[in-house]
This record gives C-alpha cells, sequence and structure tokens, in this order.
C-alpha cells in the first residue's frame, strides 16, 4: 500500500503571537512539525505495519520546513517530498489543496493520503475534504482508528456526538485524531538516515501548476473587546447567612 | 574549532529532552519514593535508540558517538536521577563491553534483546564487600575452569541493576596469582543456579535504580561467556569506566540544570520584602555562579567526549569532565534548595531529591578522590 502523509511546519505551540499594521506573525518562534501531523504520520506508518508499503511525507512549505519533514523521516517514514515555491508564500486551505492534490498526483499510486486532523496555526481543518475533493477521492475525517481490509478502509470517526464507523473504497483521504495513537518517537538510527536523505524539492513548474488564487483574505484585524468584571465577596456571620445573602442575589440579578 | 553541535545532535537532544519531559519526569518523585524501576520508559526507550546507545545498529542498537550519549545522560538527568542512573549503567556498563570485547556468539545472542528494551537491561559487577576503587588488588571473586565451564564464586557489591537484568558481567579473578593480567569479564545470566541477588539497598537518593549485593556459589556458564581474552579483565574495566565517567558527569548537568530552572522559577514567583527573590542581587549572583559552573561543565564533558570520538587518550579529560561536573552538581542543587528555602527542604518540591540524587555521582564509577588520583598521575608522570 502507498501511503502519503501530508504534514505541515507550524510555529511552536508556545509561539506568542503578534498582530501588527494589519498583518498576523509569529515572530520568531521556533518551527516545528504540526503537531496534529505527528498523528498523521503515526497513522500513516500503523497501516505500513499492518498491510506494509511504504509511507511518503509531503509537505507544502520554504525550505525549513525540510525540517518537519526530516522528524517524519526519523520517525520512520520511508521518503519525504518537499513542495516549495516563492509563488506560495501566500495559501489558504483551497490554495493548500490545490498544490497538494497536484502533488499527489505527481507521486501517483496512493492508496491512502492521510492528514492531521487541523494546524496549529490556522486550524480550520478544511485542507483534507478539500484536497479529497480536488483528487475525487472519498473523505473519512476525524479517524480514530483505521483498518484496511481488500481495497477497502474502515474507520472509527471520534466526533461529538458520539463514535461512526464509516467505509470506503481506496483510494482515500483520512484525516486522523489523536486517538489513532500517541505518536512514536523518532529515533536515532531514524535521526540518522533522515540527515542523510536526499529531500526532493518540486517547484509548480514541476507540479504543472500556478500559483493557486487567493480565495480567503484577512480585511481587518479586531482586538477583542475587553471583558471586565466585578467581584463581590458575600460576608456573613454563619453560612446560613451567607447562602441566604446569595440566594437573594441570585435572584435579584434575574441569574434563576 | 567547532563549539557547534551537529545537525543530527540537535535534533537528538530535542527528541531526548521530549522523551525526559514525558517519560521521565512526571514518574520522577514516585519511582523515588516507591523505590520502584520506571519499566515502562525503558520499554518506550528501546525503539528510541535509548537502550543501545553503546551497541552497533547490526545488533538492534543505536551506537551514538559520545557527545550524543553526553547529550542524551545530561537531558535523562534533567528528567530523573535514578532512571538516567539505571540507563548508564545499562549502556555504558553492561552492554559496551560485549559489544567492544565479546566473542560474536555473545553479541548475537544479547545485544538485540537488551538493546529492544522489550526484555531486562545489562548489569556490571565490579566492586566487592572488600574492594572498591582498588580493583586490581581487592576483587576475591574467583573463576576457575572445570570442563567447558567457568566455576564462579564470591560476591559483589553495589551492584546496580542486578534485579532488573539479563545478565550480570562479573569480574572476576582467574588468576590467582594475581598481578595486572589476572582479571576477566564473565557474563553470567541472571537465572543461574547458584546467583543470589539480594533485596536491593536502603539508599539515600537514585532509589528508582535498585542496587543489590549478588553473591556466587558455585554458578556455572559455559567457557563462551568470557567476555574478551582471559586475564584482560581490568583494562576493559578501565577503558568501560572512563566512558562511564563522561556519561555520570552529563546525567550530573541534568540533575544541576534541573534545579536551577526550578529555583529560577521559585525566585521569580516568590516575593519577599515586596519584590520577587529573584530582584534581590544575592540570589541573582546565585544564579551567575550556577549558570557559569554549568556551562563550564558542559563544555569539558563536550572536550572529554570529542577526544574519545577522535580515538585519542582522555583519561585525564574524562576524570577531570566528571570530577568537575558531579561536585558542581551538589554545589548547584544546594544553592537551588537555598533559594527555595524551607520548601526547597520539602520532598513536595522536586529539588531535594536531585541533591539526594546528586550525592552519588562524586562516588560512583570512580570516587572524586580516585578522579584526582588519576589527574595527578597524568600530570606528575
Amino acid at each position: 500500500m502507498k501511503i502519503i502523509a501530508c504534514i505541515k511546519q507550524v510555529p511552536d505551540s508556545e509561539a506568542k503571537v503578534k498582530a501588527e499594521g494589519g498583518q498576523v506573525s509569529w515572530g520568531d518562534a521556533p518551527l516545528v512539525i504540526n503537531p496534529f501531523d505527528e498523528y498523521a504520520v503515526e497513522g500513516a506508518l500503523q497501516q505500513k505495519e499492518a498491510t506494509g508499503g511504504t509511507v511518503t511525507a509531503l509537505c507544502v512549505g520554504p525550505e525549513s520546513a525540510k525540517e518537519a519533514l526530516k522528524h517524519a523521516l526519523a520517525m520512520g517514514a520511508d521518503e519525504a517530498i518537499l513542495v516549495s515555491d516563492a509563488a506560495l508564500s501566500d495559501l489558504d486551505t483551497v490554495g493548500a489543496a490545490k498544490v497538494l492534490a497536484a502533488a499527489i498526483k505527481k507521486v501517483g499510486d496512493a492508496d491512502m493520503v492521510v492528514f492531521g486532523r487541523q494546524t496549529l496555526d490556522n486550524g480550520a481543518g478544511l485542507t483534507p475534504p478539500q484536497t479529497a475533493r480536488l483528487l475525487g477521492y472519498p473523505m473519512l475525517g476525524l479517524a480514530g482508528s483505521i483498518k484496511v481490509e481488500g481495497s477497502a478502509v474502515t474507520v472509527e470517526r471520534v466526533l461529538e456526538e458520539g463514535r461512526q464507523i464509516m467505509k470506503a473504497n481506496l483510494p482515500a483521504v483520512l484525516s486522523v485524531v489523536q486517538s489513532i495513537g500517541e505518536p512514536r518517537y523518532p529515533s536515532f538510527m531514524g535521526i540518522r538516515k533522515a540527515s542523510k536523505a536526499n529531500i526532493p524539492v518540486w517547484s509548480l513548474a514541476d507540479l504543472g501548476i500556478s500559483a493557486p488564487a487567493v480565495v480567503v483574505t484577512r480585511s481587518e484585524l479586531i482586538t477583542p473587546p475587553t471583558n471586565t468584571r466585578e467581584v463581590e465577596m458575600i460576608t456573613g456571620e454563619s453560612p446560613a447567612e451567607i447562602a441566604e445573602k446569595l440566594a437573594d442575589k441570585i435572584i435579584a440579578e434575574k441569574v434563576l | 574549532m567547532d563549539f557547534e553541535l551537529s545537525e543530527e545532535q540537535k535534533v537528538w537532544q530535542k527528541i531526548v529532552h521530549d522523551f525526559a519531559e514525558k517519560e521521565l519526569r512526571p514518574m520522577a518523585r514516585e519511582v523515588d519514593e516507591k523505590e520502584e524501576f520506571n519499566w515502562e520508559a525503558f520499554r518506550k526507550a528501546g525503539p528510541v535508540g535509548l537502550a543501545g546507545m553503546s551497541i552497533p545498529e547490526e545488533y538492534g542498537g543505536s551506537n551514538v558517538d559520545m557527545i550524543s550519549n553526553a547529550i542524551a545522560f545530561e537531558e535523562l538527568g534533567w528528567g530523573c536521577g535514578s532512571t538516567a542512573l539505571a540507563f548508564t549503567a545499562h549502556n555504558g556498563l553492561g552492554t559496551s563491553p560485549i559489544a567492544l570485547y565479546g566473542s560474536e556468539e555473545l553479541k548475537k545472542k544479547w545485544l538485540p534483546i537488551v538493546s529492544s528494551g522489550k526484555y531486562k537491561l545489562g548489569a556490571l559487577a565490579l566492586t566487592e564487600p572488600g574492594a572498591g576503587s582498588d580493583i586490581q588488588g581487592g576483587v576475591t571473586t574467583r573463576a576457575e575452569k572445570d570442563g567447558d565451564e567457568w566455576v564462579i564464586n564470591g560476591a559483589k557489591m553495589w551492584n546496580t541493576n542486578a534485579s532488573i537484568a539479563e545478565y550480570i558481567i562479573t569480574l572476576v579473578r582467574t588468576d590467582p596469582k594475581g598481578g595486572s593480567k589476572s582479571l576477566s569479564m564473565i557474563l553470567v545470566p541472571t537465572d543461574a543456579k547458584g546467583l543470589s541477588i539480594a533485596p536491593a539497598e536502603k539508599k539515600m537518593g537514585l532509589r528508582g535504580s535498585p542496587t543489590h549485593s549478588v553473591t556466587y556459589d558455585n554458578v556455572r556458564v559455559p567457557l563462551g561467556n568470557l567476555i574478551g581474552p582471559e586475564g584482560r579483565g581490568l583494562q576493559q574495566t578501565l577503558t568501560t569506566l572512563d566512558a562511564g565517567r563522561i556519561s555520570i558527569g552529563a546525567i550530573s548537568i541534568g540533575l544541576a540544570r534541573a534545579a536551577m530552572e526550578a529555583a529560577i522559577q521559585y525566585a521569580k514567583d516568590r516575593k519577599a520584602f515586596n519584590q520577587s527573590l529573584a530582584d534581590f542581587q544575592a540570589i541573582q549572583f546565585k544564579f551567575a555562579n550556577m549558570e557559569m559552573e554549568i556551562e563550564l561543565a558542559r563544555t569539558y564533558i563536550y572536550k572529554a567526549a570529542w577526544l574519545k570520538e577522535q580515538g585519542r587518550p582522555y583519561s585525564k579529560e574524562a576524570a577531570i569532565a566528571k570530577l568537575y561536573a558531579t561536585e558542581m552538581a551538589e554545589r548547584v542543587i544546594y544553592d537551588a534548595i537555598q533559594i527555595h528555602g524551607g520548601y526547597g527542604y520539602s520532598r513536595e518540591y522536586g529539588v531535594e531529591r536531585m541533591y539526594r540524587d546528586a550525592r552519588l555521582m562524586t562516588i560512583g564509577e570512580g570516587t572524586s578522590e580516585i578522579q584526582r588520583l588519576v589527574i595527578s598521575r597524568h600530570v606528575l608522570a
């Protein structure tokens, strides 16, 4: 089975967001593999171990994103591909999906494409279904477990309402959630392999597409209104008296 | 000169740090209080390569370079002194003699097992009730040939990992006449008949790393369990200890760093006389000293590790690195407790445990006195 794990490089979760002059920036925060995508790599590796085959890590991003791909290689991915092009500095989710779909087609013969549930920076979680639609593959989102039998894949989706079992024919696009299992630690053997790995960089020309037009833009940045609260301590001689005063307050404020 | 870690080493540092933060640190207090080894961390250590750092890849190990070894033990020591000690006794002492001197048969049989993390650890038994630093003259545990077997009789003390080990590499006297060629290393599986491992010693610190006395009563193992040539045990031991000193020094740096980080947090949070502790110059100067000492110790540990990696003599440098790093850790953690005041003396806060853990580091794998002896012999040679 040929599995492609789509990953992104994002600012570390402790990064401080700066919003100045209508622009959002992460400052010089360290960049890491999107934590949700570590689950994608884990899920992909589990399927490789269960059914054989290969895992290719795929990333769209600047040259620095090779570090995120190396993390995936060190975890055990067989190969890594970076799509990088100066024309891709401003991508929304549809744009990212278009570039990923083109890259997935260029890789060719993918049986399964695995995403994390969302990214840590923008967090829309839209890229996986958009990519599925562009590829014409079924989309199985928020999978907590994956089982491949023959040419079909069955997942258990982890939803707010409960669990949902869904089955689709391969090839399919999946997004996975934490229930898939803790991502394995990269190993020293993996790091050694990753540091020697040659990661091909594909440009838009290599993919045969032009830079996708931006559909979503930020029109304005608004600081959330400040929320002022007042605290009033209710005192009294006895707990009963305090409770009575509190009850009166609650009724007076029409809380109940 | 180049003071930069390689890309590989930087990534490794981050991964071992994450590992220590998730697998060691949350359990550090519990393993100390319950006196239990952190098995789960060892199970997870195998696939990362932390259980086979001295073992070639063909036998399932990660065979890390000596600087990566120092990096790993600093991070592990930062996470939990006990677990770090058990890991270094396993990697450095319990597996490297087989990897360096063992027969192909011994390597194939044992190294994949102990590097996997799925089973038990390795151990090395040197010290005896009447022999610590004086290995050459003091070891009385005897091994005699009988047919195609060695018959071992004697007793060992302060054996780290014995109860959690697959085997104990035992330093024995194979020539009763004595001298520098009278000792040998023999691998003794822990299920061997006649081998008794006593309950764990009651220790001041590092209580999550079991230490035992072990007795050998007509223990029989195949002649093939000899590690390296007969009579080379002393030299093999001294070489093993040189490398182990780098790891013990690195663990000490990790302990010191953890204590300093805790003290920084406390000093910033705690208010006294209307300002935070960190605003007092008396406290600031303590941090300056801590930072200076930790940086110096690490730089020198890396130097010793680098020399070993270059294949150059490093015995003196390893002694300096171990001596300085371990005594530094005691000073730094002493100050970290001082900054914490009464809370530092409480078991609620980790710094008292780090202090107890650090105390062993100036004793194990060559006392500070032995390190000074090694250094002075080089100076006065």
